[in-house]
């Protein structure tokens, strides 16, 4: 059994919301995927990826933002992990 | 030495998106010796040299950032007299099996009111295989540093660049960006120069069109790749980027940073 890995980047912390970024890691083998290799996302919620029998396995946690840096952008807040083992 | 400064209009685009490009404005006799002198290299110069130095009268560089478009769009995001903080050749080599992993160069830098450009010249046509730079518009307020953001590998709205020959894109210096894998069968060159601004970059493009409600249109841009809730705070703090490039504190787009400090009666 070995595993690939979807992450989806949410645009709320809804899993069912629009998939804003995405990324695939394969430990098949099969696939080699990497930077930019594609324009359309693989499901467009991510409760599309569930019913497409992926694993929910992280969510990213909310965190208030730091006193004095509410205002400040850095990574994608809404990350989610899946995994399918094949 | 002739130039074509940018309008307001552009340099807001600039500064919603991160990026400027400009579409085949080198002109083919350039182009067409770009090759051999990027192979054989081109000298460096230490950090922070003057352009006059780094790149001497009549060098393939100087003539580079001397095209008038070029000149002009540098001119007014840097100004005059820039230093070159320094210039490479990137080659994406045939079929090579990767991508770089996104980044943002340098380390984490969060000037507010200054910033680096970054020019990046293609010599040839760069087609949708060829492992053109992958660029992520408006991300470049974020504050990360440098390949913390390599697991990401897609985001909607990328531009994966494809291009004629003879284009140059400018960049902020905190874009979010990376070589793409090559899978042509043809070498992919590109050459950077990195510029330092020596004067303070205050209504330095040619102003006359500043209050077109066009400068707000691009301001108030969003990208498909923001989340709902930050994608707010990147058009807050694009607000504060064009008070400190316009010298105007009232500016403001659809009154965010106006509504959050407002507080009447008290100090400071």
């Amino acid at each position: 059994m070995k595993q690939q890995v979807l992450v989806l980047y949410l645009a709320t912390s809804a899993l069912d919301a629009p998939v804003v970024g995405w990324s695939r890691y394969d430990g098949t083998g099969a696939t080699n995927p990497t930077a930019g290799d594609g324009d359309e996302p693989p499901y467009e919620t991510g409760v599309d990826a569930l019913r497409d029998g992926w694993r929910l396995f992280q969510a990213a946690q909310l965190i208030p933002p730091y006193p004095g840096h509410e205002y400040d952008t850095s990574f994608l807040k809404h990350e989610f992990f899946f995994e399918k083992l094949s | 030495m002739e130039t074509t400064l940018l309008s307001s209009v552009r340099v807001a685009g600039f500064v919603a998106a991160g990026y400027l490009r400009l579409d085949a404005v080198v002109p083919d006799e350039l182009n067409e010796r770009a090759i051999d002198v990027l192979e054989a290299g081109i000298p460096r110069a230490p950090y922070g040299t003057p352009v006059r130095t780094a790149f001497p009268g009549g060098s393939f560089a100087r003539r580079l950032i001397e095209v008038p478009a070029v000149a002009g769009a540098l001119r007014s995001l840097v100004g005059p007299d820039p230093l070159v903080d320094h210039h490479a050749v990137h080659i994406r080599e045939p079929r090579n099996g990767h991508a770089q992993p996104l980044h943002a160069d340098a380390i984490i830098d969060t000037r507010a009111d200054a910033f680096d450009v970054q020019l990046m010249y293609y010599p040839h046509e760069v087609s949708a295989d060829m492992g053109g730079t992958l660029v992520v518009p408006g991300s470049h307020l974020r504050r990360v540093n440098e390949s913390d953001t390599g697991r990401y590998q897609n985001l909607r709205g990328q531009t994966r660049l494809t291009c004629p020959a003879g284009t140059v894109m400018l960049l902020h210096h905190g874009i979010w960006h990376g070589g793409r894998r090559n899978d042509s069968d043809v070498r992919r060159y590109m050459f950077k120069i990195r510029f330092n601004p020596t004067v303070p970059q205050v209504r330095l493009w040619d102003t006359s069109d500043l209050a077109d409600p066009a400068v707000l249109d691009e301001l108030g841009r969003r990208f498909p790749w923001y989340e709902q809730a930050t994608g707010r705070l990147e058009i807050h703090n694009r607000a504060l980027m064009w008070r400190a490039m316009t010298a105007d504190a009232s500016f403001d787009v659809d009154y965010w940073a106006t509504r959050v400090t407002n507080r009447p009666g008290r100090a400071a």
